[in-house]
């Protein structure tokens, strides 16, 4: 399957490629012409194909931004959805340019993977889903219950220590993929179904009766989502990091999609500046953030868009507000 | 009377024309280049991995796992190793695959003699059963036991009573727990020294057969040894065993045994799927035995189990034994299918969930790699040696 076979690239990429090459991403990307990214296999709000096969969501506009930045395009990506199991392999391997499938962001993956984070796009953390008529009130009510959870997740650790932590006892249900999760969640074969919160309510409209099933108050770890590249290529590292920047500055700035032309002769230096002019120090043109944003658009407009009112999820920013109206979403200056 | 020399005695070729120098020259030559091949694999995959800083050895293998694994044959918890999730996942294939061979071959065998059968209505179930599972892709039979069939059984609170303290519902089978009490040991040694008494019985009972021609119930005395014996034991004892049963607390059924629905479900399939292949294989080699066989035993005055027994069985089993090995292996390898419904087997719990939570993945498919191998080998040189042991003596 694909995981093997992701495996096999990867050995044989690392068996073969000469010792001395580093691959530059940025110029493999600009001759292939578009960024190869690593999404989920589908999770509504974050990275799910529409009906007309268009990848859409939070962490798409990522990998959009990125192509705005590098080549002008933000619909010049290439997709390819991996389960939790493939995504590290998948980038070890070359397969992918950059990985955004809500991932959290661990010293273990930072460390040992040869990975880096380029960020946090949505501040996460681990909730509980359970059936409506078990009438269970609070997690702590979960004494031997079973649970479902998708395989190769940080979930499936938190889950171990809270029930560690909280002297109880569980059962866990490992599938491969969140649509069979979400299947053994509904057939009943376990009680909960665990993953991160905004995951829940993006799984909860995949239930055939989406009320029949209710997301418990708490929440059980802090999982920082953002994207990821290989270790040892700082020049494409600096330009995911600076694409996300841009959002959230624009945000910020209160440039939008709708008024970034208008705003193109602010007198405003600061906005000034994340119109043009630093474009060179990321070997990138002038106009990158010019692109992200009339293409793509700020990080609010991309989260409204996607998983806040201005979607199904409804989803409220919480957490992902900007550091200004009492969030964590804080972007260093571009200057 | 002098012969001329050199029309007899072949002229000794040069060294680099005799064959047998050349042969062994161009072996050494392909096992240097072959080392050198597999060295510089191995050095450049390691050398790569330190450039891009992946960590590379054994040493995850100590550390804390910290995530549940639903079933384990031994005991575990979220503080045991890495080390101890491979073992655990690696019981669990083999439990799966043994299981999946000894059902498989028993209804691989049923079926293929029921397809001979010269009742119409049983040869024809026989072959619409064979014909049905095996051309449906195995993964989709796995999803269908688990999803359609299993999934559809009714929640814990309505489960189905079996009768007998036996449970089963969508979260499994339940079954009552035999718990033995002191002396039933006692039983359990009387099973094996009933076994090999037995083994005796046979070999004085042929011995007799060959010198008087007298047959002797081999297969009752057998029989009465090896559970009659251990039976009389239990008895004698007061009945050494009791029995727990499952109960309804909280969330679930507690106490007893429980078979999850994900191993019954990969059992169920893999069994069903082996087991038309073998059928077919069974059929093949009954087959191969000519009908002249059986009138002539029949002639000689042995009954119709008899000649199956004695003449057809013993010379089918010739051409069933090399195609059941590559069954074997097939269902082995077949049981990896376990991570689509959530079984714990190897590949889901260690080639799954610890890859992911190291991310070693070149170490960690290496080992699995390693123990699919061994497996197979192992099987492949136990049927070997079964098959000598059938196999025709020539002399």
């Amino acid at each position: 399957m694909s995981k093997i076979t992701s495996t096999l690239l990867l050995s044989s990429a690392l068996a073969l490629a000469a010792n001395t090459v580093s691959a530059d991403t940025l110029d493999s990307v600009k001759s292939k012409g578009f960024v190869q990214c690593g999404v989920s296999t589908g999770l509504p709000g974050f990275s799910n194909a529409d009906k007309s096969g268009n990848w859409k969501g939070l962490d798409v506009d990522v990998c959009r931004a990125v192509a705005a930045a590098t080549l002008g395009d933000a619909s010049k990506v290439k997709f390819t959805p991996l389960t939790a199991k493939e995504r590290f392999t998948a980038l070890q391997s070359g397969e992918i340019d950059m990985l955004s499938r809500n991932t959290t962001w661990t010293l273990t993956r930072d460390a040992s993977l040869g990975l880096n984070f380029a960020g946090v796009n949505y501040y996460d953390g681990q909730g509980f889903m359970v059936k409506k008529n078990l009438g269970v009130k609070s997690a702590l009510e979960l004494d031997g219950a079973a649970v479902c959870i998708q395989s190769g997740t940080t979930t499936e650790l938190n889950l171990a220590d809270y029930f560690r932590e909280n002297g109880m006892k569980y059962k866990a249900i490992t599938y491969d993929t969140s649509d069979a999760t979400v299947k053994g969640f509904e057939a009943g074969r376990c009680d909960v179904l665990t993953s991160d919160q905004s995951q829940l309510y993006a799984l909860r409209i995949k239930l055939k009766d989406p009320k029949s099933a209710i997301v418990l108050p708490e929440v059980i770890s802090k999982e920082p989502l953002g994207p990821v590249v290989r270790q040892g290529d700082d020049k494409w590292f600096n330009i995911v990091k600076w694409s996300l920047f841009a959002m959230v500055n624009a945000e910020e700035m209160g440039v939008t999609s709708k008024n970034v032309d208008s705003m193109k002769n602010s007198k405003n230096p600061a906005i000034a500046r994340l119109m043009g002019g630093q474009g060179e120090k990321l070997g990138l043109s002038d106009d990158w953030s010019y692109n992200i944003i009339k293409q793509v658009g700020n990080y609010g407009e991309s989260f409204e868009r996607n998983v806040g009112m201005g979607s199904p999820l409804k989803i409220s920013r919480g957490l992902n507000a900007l550091w200004k109206k009492g969030g964590l979403q804080y972007a260093p200056p571009i200057r | 009377m002098s012969e001329p020399d050199s029309g007899l005695k072949p002229s000794k070729p040069a060294f680099w024309n005799d064959p047998k120098v050349r042969a062994l020259f161009f072996q050494v030559l392909l096992i240097v280049a072959l080392g050198y091949f597999l060295m510089t694999i191995v050095d450049n995959t390691l050398e790569n991995m330190r450039s891009r800083g992946i960590t590379t050895g054994f040493a995850f293998l100590d550390e804390p796992a910290g995530f549940g694994i639903l079933q384990s044959l031994i005991p575990y918890t979220e503080a045991n190793t890495y080390g101890r999730t491979f073992v655990v996942g690696l019981l669990n294939t083999l439990l799966v695959s043994g299981l999946g061979i000894v059902l498989a071959t028993i209804v691989g065998f049923i079926m293929g003699v029921a397809r001979l059968s010269h009742n119409w209505l049983i040869a024809k179930l026989a072959a619409l059963y064979i014909e049905t599972f095996r051309n449906v892709p195995l993964l989709l039979q796995i999803f269908f036991w688990y999803f359609a069939v299993l999934g559809a059984l009714p929640s814990v609170r309505q489960s189905l009573d079996l009768g007998l303290g036996i449970r089963f519902n969508n979260r499994g089978l339940y079954l009552p727990e035999p718990i033995p009490e002191n002396g039933f040991s006692i039983v359990l040694w009387m099973v094996l020294i009933g076994f090999v008494v037995s083994r005796f019985v046979k070999r004085w009972a042929r011995k007799r057969q060959d010198a008087t021609g007298q047959p002797f119930p081999v297969f009752l005395t057998t029989l009465g040894l090896t559970f009659g014996l251990p039976l009389i034991a239990f008895l004698i004892l007061g009945s050494p065993l009791h029995w727990e049963f499952p109960e309804l607390k909280g969330f679930n059924f507690k106490g007893g045994m429980t078979i999850i629905p994900e191993l019954l479900a990969l059992l169920l399939a893999l069994t069903i799927y082996t087991g038309t292949f073998i059928a077919e294989t069974v059929r093949a080699g009954i087959n191969s035995v000519s009908h002249g066989q059986t009138e002539a035993a029949l002639a000689l005055g042995l009954t119709r189990v008899q000649t199956l027994r004695l003449v057809i069985i013993p010379q089918a089993m010739r051409v069933i034994i090399p195609p059941l090995t590559s069954q074997y292996l097939n269902l082995t390898k077949n049981s990896s299918l376990a991570t689509a419904v959530g079984y714990p087997d190897l590949v889901a719990v260690f080639m799954g969930t610890t890859l992911n939570q190291t991310g070693q993945a070149v170490e960690i498919t290496a080992m699995t790699m390693a123990v699919y191998l061994t497996i197979s080998l192992t099987i492949s040189f136990f049927m070997n040696w079964y098959n000598k042991h059938v196999a025709l003596i020539e002399r």
